[in-house]
């Protein structure tokens, strides 16, 4: 499909070359990891695409390529799709920054947007989403949950985005329950159904009774269905189809509204490169339906920690928080900057095991 | 380092499931290329088993009329390979790599509406008393058919090959085709009939991780499973045995590092991932310093009998 598109926007621009019949119409592409059926990570990325298309109709037109591997191979794709005429290219995996930031560099013309990475151009801008606001949200009730107090995380690539993820999930586990632990199986991919119910598996095994993930498909909800009297969280799409258990609650990407922002940006010619970083406050970040599995005082506690993250009254990292190896990190009531938040690479207090490298 | 809460009966048990997807499909492209022929097509074939595994299954509430779909979708999808590359003579290397292609197209599209959707599973067989031992009952004796079923199948393509008429005129054609079709053998008829049967055993490999190892329908869900399959039938270095090895081998070490991270033990997660590759490299190394690297003599030449 991914190449039909491709074949035929080339196709159509060497007919159009030339002629003025392609110049009003914005075109925006888009770059995915996994295939756009994933269920999760590029499913939402792909909601996003439509919603574009949905909001500026004929004005617009998009196209995208999926499962694109991250390295060398998205450099050729991500050029390709400038090369086709893209107005504006969303590259939307961590693994796309220096193939992103090399491309753009050679088109200086056209926008690229590069999701969850820190390096910006004049034609680069960055976005991502707050998720450790959520993680805060599943690491409470993953806490109040948990009866053999071990709670399985499935991580993809130790990165900070990932990292950050670990820790405010069991950061806000430890607050609530203190005697609960985390085992942190890293997978190495972003997508691989078999290995990622493996893993499941694995620390379903082990003891793990409650299984957050921060990898894309629905595998791990289906293996700790299988094993029953284990719960899980929807990773960045809703996955409901596996609530009300396993899947007690949800993060859900929403890059609708930024998406057709950012691209009426293009339209306007207002599109200048940014640094856009929203949580649960704007909307970025979803918290999915609390599933009747969870009793109701823990639900009205992960709500009430939810409005207070969105109303800016609460920061799921704030101290007294030590480093893993003791040493602290922040002080009484500070708050981590979002510097140390982009950058972060090391365990908190507590956490076992060491970050690979 | 605790490693007490890995329950070594657990690991077996999954090292098992985890292996038999790979496994049937390695065992069936290791037939196709001792017919002399190579077919990069495995990952799509074992998707469309996956995926019209998965859709039969759903739809009859049957698991095994899917494994039985499965397996005769990818061997229909397979001969077209058979007939582009044994009638048209083309490029194996390409047709194999425009058959993954096609595959994993065509699984997206069949596969649009089963996603989410739950299938029934293959039941865990009872074997009576063997089932009920300690330890090894849980370990070795409590799957699901398909499990035993591969294994039986090793032992079934091994003792073909090596005793039968059949199996001896199978290795003629991959070892030297003009003479095969000098003998009088129907080196074309022969090799459709092996692509045939790798296409089903693909496509079981594909239903296995559909219907029971993940499961459910996920587009894209083989993720390489199909390209491990054809590097454990080099590591094999074309030996039914050691396909079995190897499969589980790579399914052991998979499941063996989620295990031991999950038990907290610090281990060098990208190397011991990496391992299975590794251990394929230094096979191929050995092997070919020791002259003998098994491969088929005629493996992706092409056979017109004018020539």
């Amino acid at each position: 499909m991914k190449r039909r598109t491709l074949l035929a926007s080339a196709a159509a621009l060497s007919l159009a070359a030339g002629s003025a019949f392609a110049q009003d119409k914005v075109k925006a592409g888009f770059i995915y990891v996994g295939p756009v059926g994933d269920g999760g990570w590029t499913y939402e990325h792909d909601q996003g695409r439509k919603a574009v298309e949905a909001e500026l109709g004929d004005a617009v037109e998009t196209v995208y390529q999926e499962s694109v591997p991250e390295g060398a191979d998205a450099e050729r794709a991500i050029t390709q799709m400038a090369l086709s005429g893209a107005d504006i290219i969303f590259t939307t995996s961590f693994g796309y920054m220096d193939p992103t930031m090399n491309v753009a560099a050679k088109f200086p013309d056209v926008k690229f947007e590069h999701a969850t990475g820190f390096k910006r151009a004049d034609n680069v801008s960055v976005y991502s989403a707050r998720f450790y606001e959520g993680r805060a949200i599943q690491g409470h009730i993953a806490g109040k949950m948990t009866k053999t107090n071990k709670v399985g995380y499935i991580a993809s690539f130790p990165i900070p985005e990932v990292i950050r993820g670990i820790n405010s999930a069991y950061l806000h586990a430890k607050k609530v329950n203190p005697d609960v632990e985390f085992s942190i199986v890293w997978a190495y991919t972003w997508f691989d159904p078999a290995k990622e119910a493996d893993a499941a598996r694995a620390l379903i095994d082990n003891g793990a009774d409650v299984i957050l993930q921060h990898t894309d498909s629905t595998a791990p909800q289906a293996a700790a269905q299988e094993a029953g009297n284990v719960i899980t969280f929807g990773q960045a799409s809703d996955m409901a189809e596996f609530g009300p258990v396993p899947r007690v609650s949800s993060i859900i990407d929403n890059w609708a509204p930024y998406y057709i922002d950012r691209v009426k940006a293009v339209m306007d010619g207002t599109w200048e490169s940014t640094d856009t970083w929203d949580g649960i406050s704007t909307g970025m970040v979803g918290i999915g339906e609390i599933s009747s599995a969870v009793p109701a005082d823990v639900k009205a506690e992960a709500l009430a920690l939810k409005d207070a993250i969105a109303a800016g009254e609460y920061h799921p990292f704030t101290g007294p928080i030590n480093k893993q190896d003791g040493t602290p990190w922040l002080a009484e009531g500070e708050t981590a900057s979002d510097g140390d938040l982009l950058g972060m690479n090391f365990y908190i207090e507590g956490l076992t095991g060491d970050v690979p490298n | 380092m605790d490693l007490s809460s890995i329950n070594p009966v657990l690991l077996v048990a999954s090292i098992m499931v985890s292996a038999t997807p790979i496994l049937l499909a390695a065992i069936g492209e290791m037939v196709v290329e001792r017919a002399g022929v190579l077919n990069l097509g495995v990952e799509g074939m074992m998707i469309t088993g996956a995926v019209v595994g998965f859709a039969v299954a759903i739809n009859t509430g049957n698991p095994a009329l899917g494994f039985a779909a499965a397996a005769l979708a990818s061997a229909v999808l397979s001969l077209s390979f058979g007939v582009l590359t044994q009638l048209l003579l083309s490029n194996q290397v390409a047709t194999g790599l425009g058959l993954t292609l096609v595959g994993l197209g065509l699984s997206s599209l069949i596969g649009k509406p089963y996603e989410g959707m739950k299938s029934p599973t293959l039941p865990k067989l009872d074997m009576g008393f063997l089932s009920d031992l300690p330890v090894v009952g849980r370990m070795l004796f409590s799957h699901d058919l398909m499990v035993y079923l591969s294994l039986a199948l090793v032992i079934v393509v091994w003792a073909v090959l090596k005793y039968t008429r059949i199996g001896l005129i199978l290795r003629a054609v991959g070892e030297n085709h003009d003479a095969a079709h000098a003998l009088g053998y129907k080196v074309v008829r022969i090799r459709m009939m092996a692509i045939f049967f790798g296409g089903a055993c693909a496509g079981l490999g594909g239903a296995y991780l559909s219907l029971v190892r993940v499961p459910q329908w996920t587009e894209g869900m083989t993720a390489g499973a199909g390209w491990i399959a054809l590097a454990i039938v080099v590591f094999a270095s074309w030996r039914a045995g050691r396909v079995a090895i190897g499969a589980y081998l790579f399914g052991g070490v998979t499941v063996l590092q989620l295990n031991l991270q999950a038990a907290g033990a610090a281990v060098p997660v990208a190397l011991l991932s990496a391992s299975p590759y590794l251990m394929t490299i230094l096979v191929l190394v050995f092997i070919s310093a020791r002259g003998a690297h098994g491969a088929p003599a005629s493996l992706g030449r092409p056979f017109h009998a004018s020539a």
